[in-house]
């Protein structure tokens, strides 16, 4: 062994089961921010700024204010003042989820609006109806200039999961804490953690480089 | 359901506590800015210079800024420099987190900004006589540094977002450092951090707003 370490296979599977919390909470919010982004963004599109300036207002509040806060606040109000007896794991998917569908809400209107307008115009002349418009004329488009930049919101928030600790959520980085506290050994331990993060990060972040440079050429 | 007494007085009257914990959060939102462009530009440097080990240097700090989250990065300074005996404050903890997060972010802003400067400028700046870093500092920075303001600003927001993180360093004197001291001595959650949020929301709205402003100030052509 190259590194003379107290951590016991117990240890690791416990780092395992945080990274296991983190890759979870990253998929139902990304999963479930996802949708609800598609909605929000389709809705502000459609009906113009001027009637969307509540939605656009309250997706901007998730965006201006520090998701450590966001986390504290919707956890106070859930469990003390509406007095729902439910976890911090759910607290911390729900308010992830809102988090990437204000962020994705806004990719999916910069992907709609980079369709030309007479392109959709020339689809709906042919006799297709919205529906078929935008499924088949703006998605495909849209996904183009959308998917890249979904790709650095997805890891964005697998990075920023690690911040629902505050709800009493043990994913990667606390677990690491925690043993930290116990074996003393902050470097090593730092070390696994930050190397986990990196090779989930890094080649999808690469991928997502490809794809942006593949896809903007043609 | 709903029977929650809301105190909003009680928590109002520590408002002056928080703003003074605001210009901290400011402080440090604008040091790590400071030194983040500064260090940023000298990484795009290292980048243009083709020195092998050099460019590996910036390439490394920008894949490790932007790969692992900026809490992990914060922690690093913190309790990982303490593996070497470098013991540091929470306060230079933080803002040297923060500052290594922005350093990596922005040098990726400012490799954008280079892709839109036509090379010809370049060699014409060289053609005139210019050595290398004068060409750089007066032709190709003062560009890349427009093209990427907009970057910068969101930077910006994002170091004052990131300024809470100081949570998990026992950082005590910024806005949510302050406002979780407070919580912990009158458990008014909610009310404390609701106008702790409000406060954060106009610092933001103020810097995008100003930012937006002076752009179009400065850049008007």
């Amino acid at each position: 062994m190259m590194f003379d370490t107290a951590l016991t296979t117990n240890d690791l599977i416990f780092l395992a089961k945080g990274a296991g919390m983190t890759l979870i909470v990253t998929g139902i919010s990304v999963f479930f921010g996802t949708i609800l982004g598609i909605v929000f963004g389709v809705f502000r599109y459609q009906v113009g700024p001027w009637w969307a300036a509540p939605l656009t207002f309250v997706l901007d509040i998730f965006r201006s204010i520090p998701l450590l806060i966001q986390l504290v606040l919707a956890n106070a109000f859930v469990t003390t003042i509406i007095g729902w007896r439910i976890s911090g794991f759910t607290v911390a998917c729900g308010v992830l989820s809102l988090y990437t569908a204000a962020y994705c809400a806004e990719i999916v209107r910069g992907g709609i609006e980079s369709v030309p307008q007479t392109l959709r115009r020339a689809a709906r002349s042919l006799g297709m109806t919205w529906g078929q418009d935008m499924t088949s004329i703006v998605l495909p488009l849209a996904t183009r200039v959308a998917l890249p930049s979904w790709i650095g919101l997805a890891l964005g928030v697998m990075k920023d999961s690690a911040l629902v600790f505050i709800v009493q959520v043990v994913e990667l980085l606390k677990s690491t804490q925690i043993l930290i506290t116990r074996l003393q050994e902050p470097l090593f331990l730092l070390m696994i953690c930050g190397l986990f993060y990196f090779l989930i990060s890094f080649p999808i972040a690469r991928f997502g480089g490809y794809l942006e440079k593949r896809w903007s050429n043609d | 359901m709903f029977n929650y007494n809301f105190r909003w007085n009680q928590a109002l009257s520590s408002l002056p506590q928080m703003l003074e914990g605001a210009l901290v959060t400011m402080e440090i939102a604008i040091l790590s800015m400071a030194i983040g462009i500064g260090v940023a530009i000298l990484l795009t440097l290292f980048r243009l210079s083709g020195n092998r080990i050099l460019s590996a240097i910036a390439t490394t700090w920008v894949e490790i800024a932007r790969n692992t989250p900026a809490l992990f990065q914060i922690y690093m300074v913190h309790f990982g420099l303490g593996g070497f005996g470098v013991h540091l404050s929470p306060y230079l903890s933080l803002l040297i987190g923060i500052a290594f997060n922005n350093a990596g972010y922005l040098t990726e802003n400012f490799r954008g900004a280079l892709k839109a400067i036509p090379d010809t400028q370049t060699r014409a700046a060289r053609s005139l006589g210019m050595t290398p870093i004068q060409a750089f500092q007066n032709v190709i920075m003062p560009q890349m540094l427009r093209i990427s303001f907009l970057p910068m600003t969101n930077q910006m927001v994002w170091a004052i977002l990131m300024t809470s993180l100081g949570a998990v360093v026992a950082m005590n004197t910024d806005l949510y450092g302050v406002t979780s001291d407070l919580n912990a001595r009158s458990f008014r959650t909610f009310e404390l951090f609701a106008i702790a949020a409000v406060i954060f929301y106009v610092i933001t709205k103020v810097i995008t707003i100003s930012a937006r402003l002076l752009a179009a100030r400065l850049f008007r052509y």
